[in-house]
């Protein structure tokens, strides 16, 4: 079936490259009549931003990078899970796109299936990148992408809401004070905290800051930390602390639920700035607090640049100028106003932004001390692992099992699934 | 859409398939006259074989072919799957969803059909009596039929929110607490049920009510001068001649419900934690609701599936050859 649509594709590719090179005679990539990705001078370019059309300051900003390389790119968005499952049926068929933009926890599945070029095999250096937002794009030792931005999560508030409870945000340092200051919500009639576990990657997502917060580690889903983390969720929508809708909430619906003012907390993360700012009540917001006190570690959410292999290297120039247009300091401010907001993940990239607005630092600390979450070399297994998290949640809070057990049988899923 | 008697042939062709097995059927019938040049039948043929080819039987093939290879992204990539044989069905077969996959399948497929034949052949009844407003009421039911389920099902899903839904308003108003009617293991599987059975509805009241359609008109007369009443009208003469377009309606509707995904996946994305997981929404899950695609097992399921749906079909064509025998 794919070949079938092979020279009907060519033959449209062909079709427009004709168009370009008229158009841009410096167009760098010789014609490669159906073998090459696209077969043109066109470099396609795929990205998980469907919100954004060819008219947004996302699309004109992808093209001007690309007249900088002095290429056209052909920009083309899918939504994220569709994003990679294209990204497979591309990569069988040998045709993949110049660059993809990749959620993070895909970069190792399509790394390890051969499809990715290594940055250092393209002349790239990683390093003025952060540490901990890089790890996530690493597979035995090689860096798959460059993360052109990172977001993480943190706990919303509705400051009227507080006042009136008499709740001072920076009361709140670990969970004992977090409860605490719930429980004062609740007893001022207010609902006080919600949050998405929801049965699905971003359930995983949006409990492994109190996982993690606890002293858990992915590779041991029943520890009596991580079990310790589950009751503090379980005790919370048991008494009525967290509306019993957590189960089925994605994270867009948890924050329609904070708009509407009924609430006093919301985990969310950084891409509601705008909105928090622009919501009917003044907002701030705290770190997650991890059990013992300090921040927890949160994990980074956040798209990877990646180059995908090609047959044709000549490629790869005009790519690595395009790369490097899109992770320069200026280049990742830009991109972090753009999205309303990424973080930049370099030092450099943090301070440009930080300089420009101040009110963000709160974020940019968040996302130093954030954690990927296919690091410690979890790589390809994390999905496998994440499933597991996530059911666990799901039983716990629906009361089909109790937390050590939902727990139990999670470790157990993730040994059958891993062979680990 | 009004006058639904009219449209049920095209109705009834709904599901797709069988047409173009029949055009087969017929054109080798034609063939078979030996006067006409053969090349003309074939290639008056070929467009529909190359039609079937490359979309039933490619398709089969290569649902086959992933659910026998241990298809990783990465050999799905490379093309270089291991061939594993049964492997993956004895998997799907030993897992502990699968059990209870199975169960919900059979409770959420015969529960829904039970209820939307039920449902749909009282209507058909009740709007068989042609009364004022009988035809703008007859489309009215149809509209479940017409919304795209994306809509239908996020509209369910927010009606049955625990805390803001609009039925445990409802329900509070009577004294009745809070029902987790999508978020409790034990309504989960019932509350999906329900928003498919709404949607079915439509389907067997336009098949049922075209079947009624053929039922002559003096039999019921000559029942009434034999004294039968409404009750005895409807088991003797209504119920026993529509029992072709029964069977058909809720061979269909077996069908349809066994590989329903869409409605399912917005409301409760088979949970929580696997209560209302069905076959369908296994292999949906395995194939694409994680962040790492497993398709050999989820074409494993997909496999089994076909498997019950055909198992149906022939049942269905036994009872009919034995019915055409009496």
């Amino acid at each position: 079936m794919n070949r079938t649509s092979l020279p009907i594709r060519a033959a449209g590719f062909g079709t427009a490259f004709l168009a370009l090179s008229v158009l841009t005679a410096c167009a760098s990539a010789p014609p490669q009549g159906g073998t090459a990705t696209t077969g043109s001078g066109a470099y396609a370019w795929w990205d998980p931003y469907p919100q954004h059309d060819a008219s947004s300051a996302w699309a004109k900003r992808v093209d001007a990078c690309g007249q900088q390389a002095g290429v056209t790119i052909q920009r083309t968005a899918y939504d994220t899970t569709a994003l990679t499952n294209q990204a497979l049926l591309a990569g069988q068929e040998g045709n993949a796109p110049d660059v993809i933009l990749l959620d993070n926890p895909a970069v190792s599945t399509l790394a390890d299936a051969g499809m990715l070029s290594a940055m250092s095999d393209l002349g790239l250096d990683t390093a003025r990148f952060d540490e901990n937002l890089i790890a996530a794009g690493e597979l035995d030792g090689k860096t798959y992408g460059i993360p052109i931005g990172a977001n993480t999560l943190a706990l919303y508030y509705n400051k009227k809401i507080l006042d009136a409870a008499g709740v001072a945000p920076d009361s709140i340092k670990d969970w004992t004070s977090l409860t605490a200051a719930l429980k004062k919500v609740k007893a001022a009639g207010k609902k006080p905290i919600t949050f998405a576990a929801i049965g699905t990657e971003e359930g995983s997502f949006q409990f492994l800051p109190w996982f993690w917060g606890a002293g858990a580690q992915l590779t041991q889903l029943d520890s009596p930390q991580a079990i310790e983390a589950l009751e503090l969720w379980n005790s919370w929508v048991k008494d009525g602390i967290a509306p019993n809708s957590v189960l089925s909430n994605s994270q867009n619906t948890t924050w329609e639920e904070f708009l509407t003012g009924e609430f006093a907390f919301a985990e969310n993360g950084t891409w509601q700035i705008d909105s928090s700012a622009k919501a009917d009540f003044p907002t701030g917001i705290v770190q997650i607090p991890a059990k013992d006190g300090g921040a927890a570690p949160t994990p980074t959410g956040g798209e990877f640049i990646t180059v995908p292999v090609q047959k044709d290297t000549q490629r790869y120039t005009a790519t690595k100028k395009i790369l490097n247009c899109m992770t320069t300091p200026e280049g990742l401010v830009e991109t972090g106003t753009t999205f309303a907001y990424y973080i930049p993940s370099t030092a450099d990239g943090q301070q440009a932004i930080l300089a420009r607005q101040p009110d963000l630092k709160p974020w940019v600390e968040a996302v130093r001390s954030a954690q990927g979450r296919t690091s410690d070399n979890l790589g390809t297994k994390y999905p496998k692992i994440s499933e597991a998290l996530w059911t666990a949640v799901q039983k716990a809070l629906s009361g089909a099992a109790a937390p050590a057990d939902a727990l139990k049988q999670a470790q157990a899923q993730t040994r059958q699934a891993i062979g680990g | 859409m009004t006058s639904p008697s009219t449209g049920a042939p095209p109705a009834l062709r709904g599901p797709g398939r069988p047409e173009a097995g029949e055009r087969t059927a017929g054109h080798r019938r034609l063939a078979r006259p030996p006067k006409r040049p053969r090349w003309t039948a074939a290639a008056f043929l070929a467009p529909l074989i190359v039609y079937l080819l490359a979309f039933y039987a490619y398709p089969l093939y290569r649902n086959i072919e992933l659910s026998v290879h241990d298809y990783t992204p990465r050999a799905f990539v490379r093309g270089d799957p291991e061939f594993t044989g049964p492997a993956n069905y004895l998997a799907v077969v030993s897992d502990a969803t699968f059990l209870r996959a199975l169960g919900n399948t059979a409770l959420f497929t015969l529960g829904s059909i039970a209820v939307q034949y039920a449902l749909g052949l009282a209507l058909a009844v009740f709007f068989h009596r042609n009364f004022r407003l009988s035809a703008v009421l007859r489309a009215m039911f149809l509209v479940p039929w017409l919304l795209p389920l994306i809509v239908s099902a996020s509209t369910w899903s927010w009606m049955l929110n625990s805390e803001n839904g609009i039925v445990n308003a409802a329900l509070q108003a009577f004294g009745i607490g809070q029902i987790n009617w999508l978020t409790s293991p034990d309504t989960s599987l019932l509350s999906v049920t329900i928003a498919n059975i709404w949607l079915g509805i439509p389907f067997n009241l336009v098949i049922l009510y075209a079947g009624l359609q053929s039922v002559p008109a003096d039999l019921y007369e000559a029942a009434g001068l034999d004294g039968a009443n409404a009750w005895q009208r409807f088991w003797r003469i209504t119920f026993p001649l529509l029992r072709p377009v029964s069977a058909i309606t809720l061979l269909l509707g077996l069908v349809y419900t066994l590989k329903v995904v869409d409605i399912i996946w917005i409301m409760t994305r088979g949970g929580p934690a696997d209560a209302s997981t069905t076959l369908a929404i296994w292999s949906y899950r395995e194939a694409f609701g994680t962040g790492q695609p497993d398709f050999s097992p989820a074409a494993a399921v997909g496999n089994l599936l076909i498997l019950i749906a055909f198992a149906a079909g022939l049942v269905h064509v036994h009872l009919r050859r034995k019915e055409d025998h009496r």
